[in-house]
C-alpha cells in the first residue's frame, strides 16, 4: 500500500477510545482528540483552533431542534407527560410493547417518505412515547422504568436510520450515488433506495420481535424482580422532574414563576 | 428566500435568554458557567458566520473547558410540580396534546405540500432545508397557542425551556463537537489510513470473508467516526468499489446501500453518535447515559448479520 499513508494520525482515534473508554468528559476528549490528530498531520496550533471553528460553524443545523424545548416546556407544565400517560392507563390491552412496536411501524414510514424530521427524541420521544411506553406498563420501579425509557429512545433512532434510506433524496443516499460516481458507477437514487428495504424488513422484524419480547419478559407481575433494591433506587433516584420539589403551593395550578 | 440563516437566530435568541436567566439563577452555584456556556452558543448561533473560523474555535474551546471542568450545572428554574400537573391534566383533558401535535403536524403538512405541490415550485424556501423551516413554524404557532389558550407567564417558555437545556447540559453541544472532529479527521487523512488496514485484513478469493470484512469495516469505522457518512468513502474506495464490485462483480446498488445500512448498525453502538445516543439519555433524565446504546445492541449485533447475508445473498445474484 505504499509509504503515502501516515498513520500518525490514527493516534487521534486512540485518544477517542481511550478517552471513552476511561470515562473522561466527551467534550474534553474531542477536542484533544481533534488538536492532537490536527498536530501529528502538520498543521499549525491557529490552523487547527480554525478548522474546528469552522466545523463547529458549518455543523449549527443540528442545535435548530432545540427551539422546540419551549414549547415542549410549557406544556408539560401544563401536565402533557401527566395526560399521555393517563390516556394509555385508559386503554384496555395496551403494552409497552405493542406501544412502541406501533411508534416503530409509524417512524419507519414516515421516514420512508422523507418525513424523517418530523418526529424524533425532542419532538416526541420525551413529551409523549416515553411517558406513555412507561405507563403502559403498569406499576414499576425506578429501574424498569429507565428501561422503558431507553427502549422508546431505541425505537426511535433504529426506526428512523432504518426507514430513511428507503427515501431517495436522502443524505445518505445522495452520498452513496456520488461516491460511486466518481469510481464510475452511475446509479439512479431510486435502485438505492430500493435495496434499502430488505433490511428495513429485517429491522422491522428484529426490533419488532424484541419489544413483543419485552412485554412477555415482564408479564408475570406475581415475580418480584430486582430483590429489596427497591428502596436503594427510590432513595438515589431524582424525582421524575425534581424542580418540581421546589414549587410552592399547588392550589395555585402552577401559575407561580 | 428563508434560508437557515433566518432560523439560527431565534435558535440564538433562546440560548441568549437562557443565558440571561442561569445568570440570575441563585439556586444554581455553577450560574457563571451555566450563563457564559449558554452565552457562548448564543453567540455561535447569531453571529457565527460574521466572527470568522479562528473565533469559532476559541469558542468551541471554551465551550469544551466549561464543559469538561464540571462548570455547567443544573439551575433551579420556576416551574410547576407533580401535584399541579396532574390537576392541569385532568382539567385540560386530551386537549393538551393539540399544541403538542401542532409541531409535528405543521412539519409534515408543510414538507408534503411544499414537494408535492405547486406552492415549492416558487422558491422561497432554501432547497432541502424546508422542513427545518416549518419545524420552526410550528413552534411558533404552537408557542402563540399555549398563550392564548393557557395563558402563562411570560418568561415560562424560557424558564421551562432552561429546565429541559439543563437536564441536558453540555451534551446539546457534543454533536456539534463531533461533526467538527469529523472535518479535522478527514483532513489529516485518517479515512485514507483506516482504508489501508482494512485492505490488509481481506482474505484472498473468498467474496463472502471479503463481504463480512466489508461490513464490519462499515460498523466499526462508523463506530470510531460515529457516522456512516464518513465512514462510507473510506470503506468504499478501501472494498467496496475495487474488491466486491470490480473484482467480484457485485451489484453496485446493494453494496452501495447495505453496506451503508451496516454502517447504521455501527451507529446505534457507539457513544461518538451522541446526537442519536447519548442526548436522549440526558433528555429522558436517564441514571444510565449508555442506556440507550445498550438497549440498541442486540438490535444492532443481529442487524449487522441479516446485512452481511443481504450483502452476500442479493449482491451477487
Amino acid at each position: 500500500m505504499g509509504g503515502a499513508v501516515t498513520y500518525l494520525p490514527l493516534l487521534g482515534i486512540l485518544i477517542v477510545v481511550a478517552g471513552f473508554a476511561l470515562r473522561l468528559n466527551p467534550m474534553l476528549v474531542v477536542t484533544f482528540a481533534g488538536l492532537a490528530t490536527g498536530l501529528l498531520a502538520g498543521m499549525s496550533l491557529p490552523e487547527v483552533i480554525a478548522a474546528f471553528g469552522k466545523a463547529f460553524n458549518d455543523a449549527r443545523i443540528i442545535a435548530i431542534v432545540w427551539i422546540v424545548l419551549p414549547v415542549i416546556g410549557l406544556l408539560e407544565r401544563h401536565g402533557l407527560q401527566q395526560r399521555a400517560a393517563a390516556l394509555i392507563r385508559g386503554l384496555r390491552g395496551a403494552t409497552t410493547g405493542k406501544l412502541l412496536l406501533g411508534y416503530l411501524a409509524y417512524r419507519q414510514v414516515t421516514a420512508a417518505i422523507g418525513l424523517h424530521s418530523t418526529a424524533g427524541q425532542a419532538q416526541t420521544v420525551r413529551p409523549l412515547v416515553a411517558p406513555m411506553a412507561v405507563a403502559a406498563a403498569g406499576a414499576v420501579d425506578d429501574t424498569e422504568a429507565e428501561r422503558i425509557k431507553a427502549m422508546a429512545a431505541a425505537t426511535d433512532n433504529i426506526g428512523l436510520f432504518f426507514g430513511e434510506d428507503v427515501f431517495f433524496a436522502i443524505g445518505s443516499i445522495v452520498l452513496i450515488q456520488q461516491v460511486l460516481a466518481t469510481y464510475g458507477h452511475d446509479l439512479a437514487p431510486l435502485e438505492l433506495a430500493l435495496w434499502a428495504i430488505p433490511s428495513a424488513v429485517a429491522a422491522f422484524v428484529v426490533h419488532g420481535a424484541r419489544l413483543l419480547w419485552f412485554d412477555r419478559k415482564r408479564s408475570p407481575p406475581s415475580l418480584p424482580r430486582g430483590g429489596g433494591s427497591r428502596a436503594a433506587t427510590v432513595v438515589g433516584a431524582p424525582p421524575p422532574l425534581a424542580s418540581g420539589e421546589r414549587s410552592p403551593s399547588p392550589s395555585k395550578l402552577g401559575e407561580d414563576l | 428566500m428563508i434560508t437557515l440563516g433566518w432560523l439560527y437566530p431565534l435558535v440564538g435568541l433562546l440560548f441568549a435568554a437562557v443565558a440571561l436567566r442561569s445568570a440570575l439563577d441563585r439556586a444554581n452555584v455553577k450560574r457563571l458557567g451555566n450563563a457564559a456556556f449558554w452565552g457562548l452558543m448564543a453567540v455561535s448561533l447569531l453571529a457565527g458566520d460574521a466572527i470568522g473560523d479562528f473565533a469559532n474555535g476559541l469558542i468551541v474551546l471554551a465551550l469544551a473547558g466549561l464543559a469538561g471542568f464540571g462548570q455547567v450545572g443544573r439551575g433551579a428554574p420556576a416551574t410547576t410540580n407533580e401535584t399541579a400537573r396532574v390537576a392541569w391534566s385532568e382539567r385540560l383533558g386530551n386537549r393538551l396534546f393539540v399544541p403538542a401535535l401542532i409541531i409535528p403536524l405543521i412539519a409534515l403538512i408543510g414538507t408534503l405540500a411544499y414537494n408535492y405541490t405547486p406552492l415549492g415550485a416558487a422558491g422561497w424556501i432554501e432547497p432541502k432545508r424546508e422542513t427545518y423551516v416549518f419545524l420552526v413554524l410550528g413552534v411558533l404557532l404552537a408557542l402563540a397557542a399555549i398563550f392564548a389558550w393557557l395563558r402563562p407567564p411570560a418568561l415560562a417558555p424560557v424558564e421551562d425551556g432552561r429546565r429541559l437545556l439543563d437536564a441536558i447540559g453540555w451534551a446539546a453541544v457534543l454533536p456539534q463537537m463531533l461533526a467538527a472532529l469529523g472535518a479535522v479527521f478527514a483532513i489529516a487523512g485518517v479515512g485514507d489510513a483506516v482504508g489501508a488496514i482494512a485492505r490488509t485484513a481481506i482474505p484472498e478469493g473468498s467474496v463472502v470473508l471479503t463481504v463480512a470484512v466489508f461490513a464490519l469495516g462499515m460498523a466499526a469505522f462508523t463506530m470510531v467516526m460515529g457516522n456512516a457518512f464518513a465512514a462510507f468513502p473510506v470503506m468504499a474506495a478501501a472494498i467496496g468499489v475495487p474488491l466486491l464490485i470490480d473484482d467480484y462483480g457485485g451489484d453496485p446498488a446493494v453494496i452501495g446501500a447495505v453496506g451503508m445500512l451496516a454502517g447504521f448498525c455501527g451507529t446505534l453502538m457507539t457513544p461518538m453518535a451522541a446526537n442519536f445516543n447519548l442526548v436522549p439519555a440526558a433528555l429522558l433524565e436517564l441514571k444510565d447515559p449508555y442506556a440507550v446504546i445498550k438497549a440498541q445492541v442486540p438490535t444492532a449485533l443481529v442487524l449487522l448479520a441479516a446485512n452481511v447475508a443481504i450483502l452476500a445473498v442479493a449482491g451477487f445474484r
